[in-house]
This record gives C-alpha cells, sequence and structure tokens, in this order.
C-alpha cells in the first residue's frame, strides 16, 4: 500500500487531453461562437497578437459575452491575455476572471515573479467575485530566450499546468531563422519538455503557421510528440485533423500499453510492489506514459476517419 | 374557403383560382391520370420554311392568344435573356392574362414585374427565386404561384395538368430544321434536359438561337419533329458569364467543411458506400465540398461507382474521368468543364427531366440514388424541409428537384447550418413544406446530427459511436439557446399567393402574402 | 454614465454588429435605429438588448444607430458596451 501512495503522487496535477489547443481571435463574433465545433481539446480566445491595439476593449467585452452567455460544453476554454507590461493585462484580467474560464495563457512570461503576479492578482478577483481560489490555472508561454533560461522556476510556479512554447517571438529573440523543420528550436523544445517533465505539468508545441499544408503540419506534430509534446497550439479549425491523426497511437502502441496498464491495475487489486509484463520489470513512469497512450486513442478512435 | 388538412398537417384549401385541390397523402399515393396529354398535331410541308428573323411574326404564327400558356426552360440560368425578350413582345402585341411556365425564375427575370402588376401575366407556375418571388409574397400578381420540383414539373406537362400553348426555348445551337444542343455555340450551356418535356408536349414550339447553323445539327438534343419554328435573333438570348461559371467555389468556411465532412461521415456509416454506388449532390459550397470528400474516400478504399447525376460540376466529372463513376447523367450542367464533357466524353449523359424525375412515367433516374445531399432553408421537429420561403414568410426560392430525389433516393441528407446569422435552420414548424419528413434520412449540422426515427437507416447509423448523433429537438434546442429564444412568426394576410404541389400533383402547402 | 462623443464599434462581418452611439440632448432618452436581415423576427428582441446595456450603464440620453449583420446576444451587447464605454470617454 505504500507503494500505491508513491505512484499517486508521482501523476501530474492535471491530466486534460491537450493534443490541440485552437486559438480563437478574440473580436471575430462568428470565430468565437463557433469555437467549439470543430473538435479541438482546448480553446485560447486571444485577446494580445490577434487584436490590433484600438481594439483591444472590443475583443475584451466580446470574449467577457462569450464565456458568460454561450455552452462551451466539456471543452477546455482559456484567454490568453496581453502580457504584464502592458496597460490592458489587468483590465483583461478584471474582465475575464469572473466568467470562471479554465486557464489564462500568460505571454512572454520571463520570470517565475510573473507567474507569482498574475497568481497574485486571481486569488484577488476570485476572491471579490466569492470564487473559490486556486481553481484558475496558469499556463505561461514562454517566447524569448530569457523566459527560456528560467524555465524551471516557471515551471514550479503555483497554478501552472501548462506551459506553451511561442516559436515566432522566440526565433526573433534569438535571432535563429524560422524554418519550417523547427530545427531551430531544438534544444529548447527539450529543455522545456525537460522542465515540465520534472514538475509533472504539460509541455505544449509551437504553431505551425501554413495552414494549406496539412501534411506537412502531420508531420511535425508527429516529431513534436516523439521528443515528448503532450499536444500542439493550432491556428485554424482544419489544423485539428492532423494533429490528432499524429496523436492516434499505432495499434501496436495500444496493445503495447493495454498490457502495461492491465498489469499495473492487477498488481494494485493484488497488493504486489512489482509489476511486470512478459517477465520484464515495468516502472511507473511507463505505466503513466501507456495511461496517456490510450488516453489519446480513446479519444482519437471517437473521432477518427 | 373550406379547407383539408393533408398529411403532412397543413391546411389546403379544397378549392383556389378554380382549381380543385387534392391534400397531399403520402408519397406514392397521390393521384394520377390513366393517359399522357397529347399535344396538337402539327403539319410542316417540304415547301415550308421554318426559319424567321422576327420574334413576333413567330409569336402571330403560333396563334398565341390571351389566356393562354407559355413556356421557357432556365439553361441559362442567370444569363438567360429570351424570357424578357419573348415577355416584353408580348407585351408590346398587347396580348394579357398569360400563365408563364419556366422550368425557373431567376434574379435576371425583374424585368418581368411591371407585366405582373398590369395585369399582362397573370400567373407563374415554377420555382421562383429573387425579385419576382418577394413581389409574389407581397402579393404584386393577380393569380397564383405553383412551385413544383423537376419531377413534378416534368408530370404537370404530361398529364396534362398544364397545357403549354407555346414554348420557346433558348437554343444555343439550332439548325433550319430546329435540330437542338446545348453544347456549341457562344452560349453552350450543356444539358438542354429541363425543355425536353416542354419540346414534346407544347402545341406548338418556338426554338430562338443566335446560332444557326446548317442542317444537320448534331448532336441532337430537341429534335426537329418537336419544333415549329426556328427564330434566328440578332440580339443575344444570353450572357455567357451567366450561363456557365467557369469555377465554382468550394466553400472555405470551416462550418460548411464540417458539415460537409459529416455527410461523407453518415454515407461510411450507412454501408451504401461500397462498388456500385450511386449519388447526386448540388452545385453549392457546402455540397460540393462533400463531392470532394466523397472522392477522396473513394479513391482511398478503391471504391468504384455506377452513376451520379448532375448538376454536373467539374467536380463530378473530375470523378468520372479517374473511374470513380463510370457514367454521369446529366440534367443541368454548371460549369464549362462539364459542358465540354457532355460533349466529348461518351459516358457523360444529357437526359430530360422526366427521365431523370418523373415520377408518373415507368421509371426515373431518381428512384435508383442510392444517396442526395440536400439543403433547405427550414428544417422542422418533424423533418419537414423549407426550400421556397424566409423565416420572414417571403418567397425567395423554387426547390429544384428536392422532392423527387428525397422520395427517390435510399438515403437522403440534408445538409444545413444550425443558424443562419440569427435565424435558426432547425424549428417547430416550417413556414412551409417543400419536402415531407417522410423522406428525409438525416439532418447534418455543425453542432451534430439527426436521424429521422421513421427512417431505414436509423438504427444502423444510430449504433455508430462516431457519428455526433442528437435528436432532432436537442438541435432545435441547441439552436434555440444560440440565440435567446424563437423568432417572431411572420404576419401574413389571409390571402394565398403561393402553392406547393407535391411531385404527383397533390398539394403540400400553401403560401400566404406577407404583410408589412 | 454620459455620453461626450460619437463612438463606434463592431463590425459590417457577418455575425457582428456594427453600433454608432451618439450624444443627445437632456431628456430626449434613448432612440435606436436598427438595420438587420432579421428585423421582423428579431427587431424587437435585438433593441431590447442594446437597451438593456444603455441603462446598466446608467445612461439616459442617448442616439443609437446598429446595423446588424446577424449577431447573437452576446455580441449585441459587447459591441453596445464598446461602444457606450468608448462614447463616455472611458
Amino acid at each position: 500500500m505504500k507503494k500505491k501512495e508513491a505512484i499517486n503522487k508521482q501523476k501530474i496535477k492535471d491530466e486534460r487531453l491537450r493534443r490541440t489547443r485552437l486559438y480563437v481571435p478574440g473580436n471575430n463574433p462568428a470565430m468565437v461562437q463557433n469555437a467549439s465545433i470543430y473538435g479541438a481539446d482546448s480553446l485560447i480566445f486571444d485577446l494580445e497578437d490577434s487584436i490590433p491595439l484600438n481594439e483591444k476593449d472590443a475583443a475584451r467585452y466580446l470574449v467577457r459575452n462569450a464565456l458568460q452567455n454561450l455552452d462551451f460544453s466539456k471543452i477546455e476554454v482559456t484567454v490568453r491575455i496581453n502580457s504584464l507590461e502592458t496597460e490592458y493585462c489587468l483590465k483583461d484580467l478584471e474582465a475575464i476572471i469572473p466568467t470562471k474560464p479554465d486557464g489564462i495563457l500568460l505571454p512572454k512570461t520571463e520570470l517565475l515573479e510573473d507567474v507569482l503576479t498574475i497568481d497574485k492578482e486571481l486569488a484577488r478577483i476570485e476572491k471579490e467575485n466569492n470564487l473559490p481560489i486556486g481553481k484558475i490555472q496558469i499556463m505561461p508561454i514562454i517566447e524569448s530566450a530569457l523566459g527560456v533560461l528560467n524555465i524551471e522556476k516557471i515551471a514550479s510556479g503555483p497554478r501552472v499546468t501548462v506551459i506553451g512554447l511561442g516559436g515566432e517571438d522566440l526565433t526573433a529573440d534569438i535571432g535563429a531563422k524560422r524554418t519550417k523543420s523547427g530545427k531551430e528550436l531544438e534544444y529548447i523544445a527539450s529543455r522545456i519538455i525537460l522542465a515540465c517533465a520534472a514538475n509533472k505539468i504539460q509541455a505544449i508545441d509551437t504553431v505551425f503557421t501554413d495552414i494549406n499544408d496539412p501534411q506537412g503540419l502531420f508531420e511535425i506534430a508527429k516529431k513534436a510528440i516523439e521528443i515528448g509534446f503532450q499536444g500542439k497550439s493550432i491556428i485554424h479549425p482544419s489544423q485539428v485533423e492532423p494533429v490528432h491523426r499524429a496523436f492516434m497511437p499505432t495499434e501496436i502502441e495500444i496493445a503495447k500499453a493495454e498490457k502495461i496498464v492491465n498489469a499495473y491495475k492487477d498488481s494494485i487489486k493484488r497488493g504486489l510492489g512489482v509489476i511486470s509484463v512478459d517477465g520484464r520489470m515495468i516502472d511507473l513512469p511507463v505505466v503513466i506514459r501507456s495511461e496517456r497512450i490510450l488516453k489519446r486513442a480513446k479519444a482519437g478512435l471517437a473521432t477518427d476517419e | 374557403m373550406k379547407f383539408n388538412t393533408n398529411t403532412a398537417n397543413r391546411k389546403i384549401p379544397t378549392e383556389l383560382h378554380g382549381r380543385k385541390l387534392i391534400p397531399f397523402s403520402g408519397k406514392g399515393k397521390g393521384p394520377y391520370r390513366k393517359r399522357k396529354y397529347a399535344p396538337k398535331i402539327r403539319k410542316v410541308s417540304a415547301s415550308d420554311n421554318k426559319v424567321l428573323k422576327s420574334l413576333r411574326k413567330a409569336i402571330k404564327k403560333s396563334e398565341l392568344t390571351d389566356g393562354e400558356t407559355i413556356s421557357f426552360h432556365h439553361h441559362f440560368r442567370n444569363g438567360d435573356f429570351l424570357l424578357n425578350i419573348v415577355c416584353h413582345e408580348i407585351a408590346k402585341m398587347g396580348l394579357k392574362d398569360i400563365r408563364l411556365v419556366p422550368s425557373s425564375i431567376q434574379g435576371v427575370h425583374k424585368e418581368i414585374l411591371p407585366y405582373l402588376e398590369k395585369g399582362i401575366i397573370t400567373s407563374i407556375n415554377c420555382g421562383t427565386s429573387g425579385t419576382i418571388a418577394d413581389a409574389i409574397s407581397h402579393g404584386k400578381m393577380e393569380g397564383l404561384l405553383t412551385i413544383r420540383s423537376h419531377g413534378g414539373r416534368a408530370r404537370s406537362i404530361e398529364n396534362g395538368d398544364v397545357e403549354i400553348d407555346v414554348a420557346f426555348i433558348a437554343s444555343p445551337t439550332s439548325d433550319i430544321y430546329g435540330n437542338i444542343n446545348g453544347v456549341y455555340g457562344e452560349y453552350a450551356c450543356g444539358s438542354l434536359g429541363y425543355a425536353f418535356p416542354d419540346a414534346q408536349f407544347a402545341n406548338h414550339v418556338i426554338a430562338v438561337t443566335n446560332n444557326l447553323v446548317p442542317f444537320p445539327n448534331t448532336p441532337i438534343s430537341i429534335s426537329q419533329e418537336h419544333v415549329d419554328t426556328v427564330v434566328e435573333l440578332d440580339k443575344p438570348i444570353g450572357d455567357p458569364s451567366g450561363i456557365v461559371s467557369t469555377t465554382l467555389r468550394i466553400t472555405r468556411d470551416p462550418k460548411g467543411l464540417k458539415i460537409a465532412r459529416n455527410c461523407i461521415e453518415v454515407l461510411k456509416a450507412s454501408g451504401l458506400l461500397k462498388d456500385g454506388f450511386s449519388y447526386q449532390s448540388g452545385a453549392g459550397g457546402t455540397t460540393l465540398a462533400a463531392t470532394n470528400y466523397l472522392r477522396e474516400y473513394m479513391i482511398s478504399k478503391k471504391i468504384k461507382g455506377s452513376f451520379a447525376m448532375g448538376g454536373a460540376t467539374k467536380s463530378l466529372v473530375k470523378m468520372l474521368e479517374d473511374g470513380l463513376f463510370k457514367t454521369i447523367l446529366d440534367v443541368q450542367s454548371f460549369d464549362t468543364y462539364a459542358v465540354n464533357s457532355l460533349l466529348n466524353n461518351l459516358n457523360h449523359i444529357e437526359i430530360g427531366a422526366s427521365q431523370y424525375a418523373n415520377p408518373f412515367t415507368s421509371g426515373c433516374v431518381v428512384n435508383l440514388l442510392d444517396t442526395i445531399i440536400l439543403g433547405g432553408t427550414e428544417v422542422d421537429v418533424n423533418f419537414n424541409v423549407n426550400t421556397s420561403t424566409e423565416s420572414d414568410g417571403r418567397i425567395m426560392w423554387g426547390m429544384g428537384g428536392h422532392q423527387d430525389t428525397a422520395e427517390g433516393a435510399k438515403l437522403t441528407i440534408i445538409a444545413v447550418p444550425l443558424l443562419r446569422g440569427r435565424i435558426p435552420i432547425i424549428v417547430d414548424d416550417v413556414i412551409s413544406i417543400n419536402s415531407p419528413g417522410e423522406n428525409i434520412d438525416v439532418v447534418v449540422t455543425e453542432r451534430g446530427m439527426a436521424i429521422n426515427p421513421n427512417s431505414p437507416y436509423y438504427s444502423i447509423l444510430k449504433r455508430n459511436k462516431k457519428l455526433d448523433i442528437k435528436s432532432i429537438d436537442e438541435l432545435k434546442k441547441i439552436a434555440e439557446d444560440l440565440i435567446s429564444g424563437k423568432p417572431k412568426k411572420p404576419k401574413t394576410t389571409d390571402r394565398i399567393v403561393a402553392m406547393i404541389e407535391y411531385r404527383d400533383g397533390s398539394v403540400l402547402d400553401v403560401i400566404y402574402q406577407v404583410e408589412d | 454614465m454620459k455620453i461626450e462623443r460619437i463612438a463606434q464599434a463592431g463590425s459590417l462581418e457577418s455575425c457582428d454588429i456594427l453600433i454608432t452611439v451618439e450624444p443627445s440632448k437632456p431628456k430626449t432618452g434613448i432612440h435606436i435605429h436598427l438595420e438587420s436581415p432579421a428585423v421582423k423576427q428579431f427587431g424587437d428582441r435585438i433593441k431590447s438588448e442594446i437597451t438593456e446595456v444603455v441603462k446598466r450603464l446608467e445612461i439616459q440620453n442617448v442616439k443609437i444607430i446598429a446595423i446588424d449583420k446577424g449577431s447573437l446576444e452576446y455580441c449585441i451587447k459587447a459591441r453596445t458596451e464598446t461602444a457606450l464605454r468608448r462614447a463616455s470617454g472611458e
């Protein structure tokens, strides 16, 4: 029984499936009100880069009203607010938090202090609105060299469950060329994935900007999954399908994962401290990965082609 | 006025404008006559000349008089000038009380509006859109608009419900003896299928062309023994850019694409999508997208279909060329690619409106369709589909082959968005019925699909876990939640301005004049 | 809140609504001019949704021109609020 407790402790706090996080421009009603129909696991209503400065207020009220009045059923609903150094950041929070989004994406996160500041503001607004404290998640986006260097601290911050890689600004910041293959981001991606894994949170890959290249997206998503990303941010509804296809495990992978998970359940039922499959010892991270594979398979089978 | 209630639960007057109405009583149960109608016998001798340069002379020769019926085809779509030209001429000649029986009235025909108001044209039989439809809704025509499907129109001409006194046939190419086709000339429109019944059953037929060629003109779509006069006009009878489009646009709207993809998911789940499969779709953005998804799937699974029916489009013709279908049966061609294919491909076959969809023949092609994807302006919780009226009560559209294909096809899919703007598409009760719910199997929207519990495909589709199936009431509820309630019902007067026939000639519904 | 200048919010894109707000003299009340493809079905509802926002922001006198392109309630209210706040100089 001691072992079982240990197992649970190692599990990530938030196990939501986030194969796709769809960016939705926050000032476009046609896109905002239909955002939930395309099958993305998670929605990001954007108040930041897709909104010109003179429409920041309009987008803020539109997204606020949408979150208040529209039914997004079980899909995760998040909002990308404007970054801390802007005058809009606090206004965004004041308007959006009372609508109880699942999470807030914080762009240009560079320091643990950024997360702490947002955490404090969230707690204050939650309190003012009689909301439970600490339920709304913080999802930093790393898009600068400094952010990358502080990633281990940021990943350990309060409410942080997901970290996104913002590839466009990041490549500019380090002076690299943004390529379609994304090779300039390989080290950074690995470092973010590592920091997230150590903190049992999720790392989400950057966007793929060519919306007319589903095959290219599929291939790059495959690579992202191989190195440990648990999802990809997308910018168009048509990108849901190729990414979900990339996340679909093969039949062999599914069979193997089922075996491992069953063996794990069996070992718990029988009070065994050791898990073995086909005579080989299995450790916990392998079980967790297998559970993840099965979750992806289940989601994929529900909607596949 | 006395009323009967038909099986679609609509109140139908027992009599209207002197015609006794038979209420719709379910598919296959309608009235039918024992014999086809026969047109007048004409005689042309070896010494006679059929060609005239003057439209007026041709009309005089036809002996058209007040109170009679003239017909047109709509293969020139919004590029048709002939209907306007003839109506102007008739007005100048002082004729009145004319019944107009085109296969469709389009936006371009708004020029005839004054003739409705002056009593020169007093009733219209056809699907009507645009300005004329709106004027009729507002009570600007003395008599009645009778809306028929393409098959219903062919039936009404062949069984004599409609006696055409003079048929005017806009002819892309004709020879001096009236052999006509639609594949040559500046105004090539492809198939002339909707004009076939007119040519065969009118008492007098006038071909009007800008492209007169020596005898014999081949291929022959409409043949000389039906044609009394060939008018060679200097004035153009059409506008090529309105007749065929060079490229029909597939929707880029992700909502439309989602609906299209889900239509193909339904098809896959139905079990119909296998070798020998037959298919028809329209030329709307969403259905074109569905056709493209179908293409990808048929290629990936190496499925070889039997026939596709047009509205022939480039997408469909490509599938013929790639061997995904053996044949295209073409009652109307939408783009230049399809016109060229009809001319050059032996497996691209022109068919007439009766062969396409007339229920009172020894078998029309819609009976052999596996599936059809259709649209609509509204669908109600009984799966009745409206294609003719908008939710404010105004007549805006006809119905094409909706009724015919919906009854004939094994699996009828209605592809509609849940909302258009704030207007809900799934409602308690449609404003007017064009296709009765008994013929509809599935309604596909961007927020899920509903299967008609009476459909033979209900259980097989219901079992499929991949389909996002909801009840039609649930879909209606989702729409109402989005729009915060229900739209106000349109205000109407008690004057009936239009009647919707079922394809068998019984009456499905009537439409009242709107109040402003 | 007081309306001090002309301001606009929204657009003429499908599913949106363009709200123009103008100051008006004291005691003239709330005036709404509405154009909409669904004016017969939803005209009264749209006007009352706009009015609701005006009253919530405690504005007594204002002229509003609304050109609707099939927008839903949440959008109508957001655009109205944005326009009013812009017009108040907030």
